[in-house]
Parts: C-alpha cells; structure tokens; sequence
C-alpha cells in the first residue's frame, strides 16, 4: 500500500514538474553544482598545485619553469615564514582559547532562569553578525590612544594597543573574542540545554557539589558539541586576514594568511604563494584531523 | 512568424547596442591612477580635451591601499580596462620588462621630452633600465617629500626664546638634519598632547622606504649601486647606520599610537595640532592651506627636506608617469592625449588646477613659484631628489626593508648595523634570484 502512495505522489510530482523525470530533476541541480565545484574549486586546486612547483610570476608575461619543490624548500627555510606561523599559532590558542572561555561562561549564566532571558541572549549575538571589516575600523577607534574609549575608561592614559609590538597582537585577539565568543556561547547553550536534568537531581539528591557536578556531569555532556566549536574557530582563526590587516600593521600581527596575501597580490611571487597556500592547507587539515579525531574520542566516552 | 520576428528585432538591436558602444569605445579614453586631489586635478584637465576634441576622458580611481594590487590585476589578466595608467616610479620595471607598457622611445625623443622635462623626472618616472635611453612614461605629476610646519608655534616669542636658552641657536625652520631633530625634542610635550614631529612610520608598501630616505639620502648614504646591484657597503654604509639611527631618533618625538602613520595620519598631526612639524609628499600639501580642511591652514608653512651632517640635501622622490597600457584598443588615441598633454599651455594649465607639472620651463616660472606657500620648496626638492629600486622585483625588495628596517625603529629590535647588514644580506638573495649584478 505504501509503495503505491509513493508511486502516486512520484508521479503527481513528475506531472507537477512538466513532465521532467526524476533523473532529469536530479541533474538539473546536481550538474550545476559539480560544474561550479569543478570550475571554482577543484580546478584552481589542481591548477595552483602545479603553479607551486614553478617560478611563475603573474606580473610578467614570462612563462612558468618548472623548479620542483625548490619554493617548498625555500619557504621551509625561511625564518620569516616560520615567524608567520609562529604568530598564527599563538593568536589561534590565544584567540580560540578565549572565545571558549568567555563564550562557554556566558552559557553557563545564561543556562539559568533569569528575566529578559530571550533579549540578552539576542543582543549577546549581534558581534558576530557584523562585518569584519566594520568590526576592525570600529575597534581600531576604540584602541586608539588619543580618543579611544577603552584607554579613558581603564584610565590607562595613552597605552598603545596597536601600535606596541608586543601587544598588538593580543589586541587583534581581544578584538576577536569579542565578535566569536557568542558563537561559542549559542553552541554551548545548546549542548547544556541537552543535559538531561535528572543528572543533576540524582548529584543533589547524592549531595554532589557545584564542581564535582560541572567537572562529572556538565563539561563531559557538553564536551562533543564543546569541540565542534573549537574545531570551527580554530579553522577560522588560522585563516584570520580582514581583521589583524585592518587593525595592525605589526610584524609581530602579520598572520601567515597575511604574508601570503603579500607573496601573491602585492610581490607576484605567485608560484611561491602557491607552496604557501599548500602548506597552510596541509596544516589546517592536519590540525583539524587530530581535533576531529579527539571528537570522536570523547563520543566514544 | 511570431519567434521570427522577434529574432529579427532582436539581432537588430544587438547590432545597434554593439555599433553604440563601438562608436562610444571610439570617443573615450580611461585613465588610471590612486585615489587623491591630482587625479581629480587630472580629470579637469581631461574636460578640457573633451571640450576642445570630443574625446572623453575618464580618470577611474582606487584607494592607495589596492591602487598597485589592482593596476597589476589587470595587467596580468592582459585586460583593456584601462588606456593609460599613472604608475608608480617603482613600477617601470615591472611595467616595462612585464610587456604592460607600450614603448614611448620614439615619442619621447620626437618632443624632445629628455630636454623639456626636469632631468629627475624623466630618469625616475620615464625611463627603464637607467641609462638606457628607453622610455616607458611620459612624467606627469611631479612629486617629492617635504615638510609642512607650524608657523605659530615656531614665531611664538616665548617659545623662540625658550629654545634659544636650550639650544643656543634660533628657533627657525630647521636649516640641518640636527636642527630638525632638536625642534622635534622642543616640542614633544605629551602632557600638553602636543608632539615634535610627525614621520612616515607604516610598514605597508613604500611608506617606511620613502620616509627613511630622506634620511638616508641626506646623509650622504645610498640604497645601492643602481648600475650593478650590489648594495653591500651601501645600504649598510655608516652613512646610512647614522641615517637611520637619526630617523628612529625621530620616532621618540612622535604623537602616541604613531607606528602605522602614512600621508593621511601626517597630514592630521597638523590639522588636528598634534605636531610641530610633518613629514609629507608634496601633493598632499593643498589640504593643509585649504580652510575648510585644515584650521590651521594660516599658520601652516612648508620647507624642503633639510640637509644631513655633511651638507648633502636630497629628498625621496614620489610623482607619477603616465604610460600607456599595451592592452588597450586605443593606443592611437592615447598617444593623441599624450601629444596634447605635453604642450606648454597644457603643462601651463596642469599646474594651474593644482598638478605638480614635470615641464622644466613651467617649474622654473615665477607664477609657479608663487602659486602657493609650498610651490617654491617643492621646485628647490624636485632637482633634489632620488627614488627607490625599479627593478621588476621592487615590491619583494619593499616587502625585506619593511621586515628589516621596522621591528628596529619601532619596536627597537637589534641596532641600526644589524638591521642594514641583514637588509643588504636579503637584498643581495633576492638579486642573485633574479641574476642582476652576477
């Protein structure tokens, strides 16, 4: 009986599409998108993959000669690139750390009865639909020394946020706490929501308390949904570019996505920004396997 | 017959559009340059031809930040965008060797350019390679650093007093490098936010080159041998560790928050009367003696970059040539503009609208001269002046000096020897890279 209802309704739908057959409905909308993924996605892949191994400059009309893996040797060798990927390294823990931080404590204040519950949570989201351009020029005038609010109301006088090496860097962190912490504050909502609550009336019944129930009940729950956050921020902060250019010019902010944006669109070292793409590709993925990997780890628990 | 029909009136109207924007093509010209007050001065210009040929002339322009980025796009995609281009001087190389700029030899020594237009112009906006009598741009918009001042502050009695009794000399335009330096140390009074000096600080592109020139330059250093490439004993002579040192002593006298600071931010400190004295192109000047976009637009003046130690006074050079684009379906008709862009009246008529004209006869006139405050400082600067690598690879040697050159002025890594030497190691890699000098 159910067969012939989904029979029915195939070919009611099949009427209702002017006589196209399911096979043609399937075409019509996966032919574009294998087109447009092959055309936009994997064919600049594969076609900057061979670039990489060339000293291609796009700036000349000279054409490409093939050198092997010489720009992966030179950009392996080069401190200034290892400096980039320190900074991107630091800014990734520091960054993602504090997002987990203050987004994971909002949740928890939030994951409480308190009035007016719906409309905090909603203003709590608005950093992170902003732009990031607006994000970077808007917290720029916040840090700038001479009329910037944040040095009037820390009373710390004409500290320079962005312009000191050594802060600038943290500066551009804050900066992105401050717009990704609510993402990490909405999954978290929603992974603490998901604890059932008669855990938490069999540990008061036991007469657990507050950290013995966070640490063996709360954080374990939410753990999963925890890492899918950290998973997605740290992809995010390693490709971290609009922000840290807007906000510094600092060598010690100058992100690898940075450098590379420099190698390729302002040196035309094209076949090298290539390699430098492709090792920051192998990183990332790298990076998001081991974290995929502990995902599941913690699943399995 | 229905479809039929409207085939043919389609195919007909297809045809018109395309006859139209042929025709359109045909009357029009585009012109590309940075975003600022002598491309608009340009655009007027352009009206001008408009008005006398019916060719119109458009100047499109891009914020400084992408202006390279995105001329070099194009260029790259080989595309017709554009018929002319006001490239940068460092970009002859790239523009020339690259195929992006058609050869003007033979109309540069037509109109005997070499002998109308100021001699630094032609060597550091026209030709590619250096000496070799080959000519890719017509010079367009002279330009140089100066300084701008506050003409207030420095006839104050009781500050002229008051630094005398320090200094044991008089408060006055800086005649020296020292001079400078002390006037910058008089005036750095954090407590009453006002600050010495104003200095190019960014390490984007060219700022930091073209403000640690004006050092260098005037010390007596050099950035290298433009003949052989080799920079060793150059970029790190004691005239140029002194340079530098001297240009980071500067740094100490500047407004807070001073480390990413290029045209705009030196044209506010003195505007918004953070500084004493600012360190700008000259093309940036109209908008200090403008009222409406500067206060203090009476009290500002302006003087030439000052000398070094040993008298040596020179200035790091900005200005523009205009090429055209050897992708364009127009060169005939650009080459029209240029011919028409190169005549006395014309030059005449450029710098009336505020362009800084590269005409040796027009800088040397008394109405030139006295045109604005600054006009006189920018003709002594304009036979004074000498510019960065124009090599092909310009921008990977920017990229070394603003690596090298400012986790040292501004986060006060390493001393001014290390810096230059590791500065003079990457330059010489980068050259041996491209074969120059082997």
């Amino acid at each position: 009986m159910a067969t012939t209802m989904i029979t029915t309704l195939d070919r009611s739908s099949r009427a209702a599409a002017r006589g196209l057959s399911d096979i043609s409905i399937r075409n019509l909308f996966i032919i574009p998108t294998v087109l447009f993924l092959i055309v936009f996605n994997i064919f600049p892949l594969i076609y900057s993959l061979g670039y990489s191994f060339t000293d291609f400059r796009a700036s000349t009309n000279a054409p490409a000669n093939f050198v092997g893996l010489q720009n992966y040797r030179d950009l392996l060798n080069d401190p200034f690139v290892w400096n980039n990927f320190a900074i991107t390294a630091k800014y990734v823990i520091v960054s993602v750390a504090g997002q987990l931080f203050v987004g994971f404590g909002v949740a928890m204040l939030l994951n409480r009865d308190i009035p007016l519950k719906g409309l905090l949570t909603t203003l709590l989201l608005l950093p992170m639909m902003l732009s990031m351009a607006v994000v970077g020029l808007f917290w720029k005038l916040l840090y700038d020394p001479s009329w910037g609010v944040i040095n009037y109301f820390l009373g710390l006088g004409n500290f320079e946020w962005l312009a000191d090496p050594k802060m600038a860097l943290y500066a551009v962190a804050l900066t992105d706490i401050w717009m990704w912490s609510p993402f990490v504050m909405l999954l978290s909502l929603a992974g603490l929501s998901a604890v059932p609550k008669h855990l938490y009336e069999a540990a008061a019944i036991d007469r657990a308390g507050p950290f013995y129930t966070f640490f063996r009940i709360t954080l374990p729950l939410v753990a999963p949904i925890l890492m899918i956050a950290v998973i997605f921020r740290t992809m995010e902060a390693f490709k971290t570019f609009d922000l840290a250019y807007i906000l510094t010019s600092q060598p010690t902010a100058e992100l690898i996505s940075i450098r590379l944006y420099k190698m390729a669109f302002q040196e035309w070292q094209t076949g090298r920004s290539c390699a430098l793409a492709y090792i920051v590709l192998i990183m990332v993925l790298a990076i998001t396997n081991i974290y995929v990997k502990y995902l599941n780890k913690v699943k399995e628990r | 017959m229905r479809k039929l029909v409207t085939s043919v009136l389609a195919g007909i109207g297809l045809t018109l559009a395309c006859g139209t924007s042929v025709y359109a093509q045909e009357k029009s010209l585009t012109i590309f340059w940075a975003e600022w007050d002598p491309a608009n001065y340009l655009q007027e210009l352009g009206n001008e031809y408009e008005k006398e040929t019916g060719v119109k002339i458009t100047v499109e322009t891009t914020p400084w930040s992408d202006f390279q980025t995105k001329a070099f796009t194009e260029f790259n995609a080989h595309g017709d965008a554009y018929d002319m281009v006001v490239g940068d001087s460092q970009w002859l190389g790239a523009g020339s060797t690259g195929g992006h700029y058609v050869d003007l030899t033979d109309f540069f020594n037509k109109h005997k350019l070499g002998e109308v237009m100021a001699p630094a112009t032609v060597k550091y906006y026209a030709e590619y390679p250096g000496g070799s009598s080959k000519y890719w741009a017509i010079p367009l918009e002279g330009d140089a650093v100066g300084w701008s001042y506050r003409k207030d502050w420095f006839e104050d009695p009781k500050e002229k007093e008051a630094f005398k009794a320090k200094y044991g000399y008089d408060l006055d335009v800086p005649k020296d490098f020292k001079a400078l330096r002390d006037i910058a140390e008089f005036f750095y009074r954090p407590d009453q936010k006002r600050y010495g000096i104003a200095i190019y600080t960014d390490n984007s592109y060219d700022a930091m080159a073209m403000g640690f020139e004006n050092a260098l330059f005037s010390y007596g250093g050099e950035l290298g041998d433009y003949s052989t490439y080799k920079v060793d004993g150059f970029i790190n002579s004691d005239k140029a560790v002194a340079a530098l040192d001297a240009y980071k002593e500067l740094y100490k006298f500047t407004p807070p928050g001073w480390a990413k600071s290029f045209f705009v931010e030196d044209n506010q400190a003195i505007t918004e009367n953070l500084a004493a004295m600012s360190m700008n192109y000259f093309a940036f000047f109209p908008s200090l003696i403008n009222e409406a976009s500067n206060p203090n637009a009476k009290n500002t003046g302006f003087f030439a970059n000052p000398p070094g130690p040993d008298g040596d006074q020179f200035a790091a050079l900005g200005g523009q040539g205009i090429s055209i684009v050897s992708y364009s379906q127009k060169q005939e008709e650009a080459t029209k503009f240029l011919e028409w862009f190169i005549k006395d009246e014309t030059q005449k008529k450029w710098a009336a609208l505020g362009g800084y004209t590269c005409s040796a006869a027009v800088l040397k006139s008394p109405e030139f001269q006295n045109a604005t405050p600054y006009n006189k400082a920018f003709y002594e600067t304009m036979f004074k002046v000498k510019d960065f690598w124009a090599v092909p690879e310009y921008a990977e040697l920017l990229q070394q000096l603003n690596q090298r050159v400012y986790p040292y002025m501004i986060g006060g890594e390493g001393t001014a020897k290390e810096t230059l030497d590791a500065l003079a190691a990457d330059w010489n890699a980068t050259f041996k890279k491209y074969g120059r000098g082997q």
